[in-house]
């Protein structure tokens, strides 16, 4: 994903190079400058034909995964939209396993179908969303739920805003009693 | 006293700057890591029975671990150009001694045989994952991926990405530890 925009930020090199290189040349009358304007134009639209060139000649992704259809609940709602909705919320807190900062949710890489297919027919099976969530955790760690967990090695996140909260609480409180006994 | 007291606390209030820095520059330094290890390490496989991925070789169920034998489990699929780069390396495991089991991801059968045909077949037994469900019931993120699995059926170690050639040793040497029922 970096190649658009090293290769946006290397047009405007050109363009700037264009600018600079007219404005040396042409310092006289009308004519000159009108002759100054084309020049850069002129190198403005060569300048994107090379931007264009260069983007034509990169590699596209290559359709991999896109012989077999999707799962068939990676794109099908649940009938039942009670049971859609229970799907959808914890659809939205999993993490898909090749696009990782996506939810599966959002995700339209074939595991991330696969995935849902998995969430779905579960869910449509009576299954807790929770259990399901639960299914995951048990085979990819706590890295697969969006869903924060107190755990052993969490639980300073959870204990420290606390504490701290707990403190300033404390350091107000005395100074404001400090106050009161002044007055 | 008031002052020395004030000093101190500045004092740590700077301690505690330079080691959130420090931490910070220690994590910042660490190569990123994307690799989800499967938390079935050490534990059974997961139940399944999938259909042969290919003709003429049978399928796979979760059952055929059971009988005392140490097997790699290899989890790629055609469409997978890494798959392609191990194959080299999976044929020098075969040719050690390891038995070989696959399991085939959104693969089509004339796309697999097609895959056996180009690259060479180490696998005893091929099954079809179409929707990756023994994928994601094994704990495993991408493809290839090889698990070493002992004679009652548990994993005992997962291998990510494509076997290069200093991997061979450490399968081999995980499935002889395997084998050897420790």
């Amino acid at each position: 994903m970096s190649h658009p925009i090293l290769l946006k930020s290397s047009a405007n090199v050109i363009l700037a190079k264009a600018g600079i290189s007219c404005s040396f040349e042409g310092r006289g009358g009308a004519v000159r400058g009108w002759w100054r304007l084309r020049i850069k134009s002129g190198l403005a639209i060569l300048a994107m034909v090379v931007a264009m060139a260069i983007f034509a000649t990169m590699p596209l992704p290559v359709a991999a995964q896109g012989t077999l259809p999707p799962a068939p609940y990676a794109y099908r709602q649940l009938d039942d939209p009670a049971q859609e909705e229970k799907a959808k919320e914890l659809m939205e807190t999993l993490r898909c396993l090749t696009c990782q900062s996506q939810s599966i949710a959002d995700s339209a890489a074939p595991i991330a179908g696969d995935m849902r297919h998995q969430v779905r027919t579960r869910i449509a099976a009576g299954e807790d969303p929770e259990d399901v969530r639960q299914w995951l955790i048990e085979r990819y760690g706590d890295y697969i739920s969006y869903a924060p967990q107190v755990t052993a090695r969490t639980w300073p996140l959870f204990v420290i805003p606390v504490l701290l909260l707990a403190a300033a609480l404390l350091i107000i409180g005395r100074r404001l009693g400090a106050v009161a006994k002044e007055q | 006293m008031n002052l020395t007291r004030l000093r101190w606390a500045l004092w740590l209030i700077v301690a505690l700057a330079l080691a959130l820095f420090g931490l910070f520059a220690l994590q910042l330094s660490r190569p990123k890591d994307d690799f989800v290890q499967s938390a079935l390490v050490g534990k059974p496989l997961p139940a399944f029975d999938l259909p042969p991925a290919a003709q003429g070789l049978p399928g796979l169920a979760s059952t055929d671990f059971a009988d005392g034998k140490p097997r790699l489990l290899n989890v790629f699929a055609s469409w997978c150009i890494p798959c392609r780069a191990e194959a080299p390396q999976l044929e020098a495991l075969r040719g050690q001694g390891a038995e070989i089991v696959a399991v085939a991801i959104r693969d089509r059968p004339e796309d697999v045989e097609a895959f056996l045909q180009g690259y060479g077949n180490p696998f005893t037994r091929i099954g079809a994952d179409e929707i990756s469900a023994v994928q994601l019931a094994l704990g495993s993120s991408g493809v290839p991926e090889t698990f070493v699995i002992d004679g009652r059926g548990i994993i005992t170690h997962q291998h990510i990405g494509d076997i290069r050639e200093r991997d061979v040793a450490i399968l081999m040497d995980e499935l002889r530890r395997a084998g050897s029922g420790a």
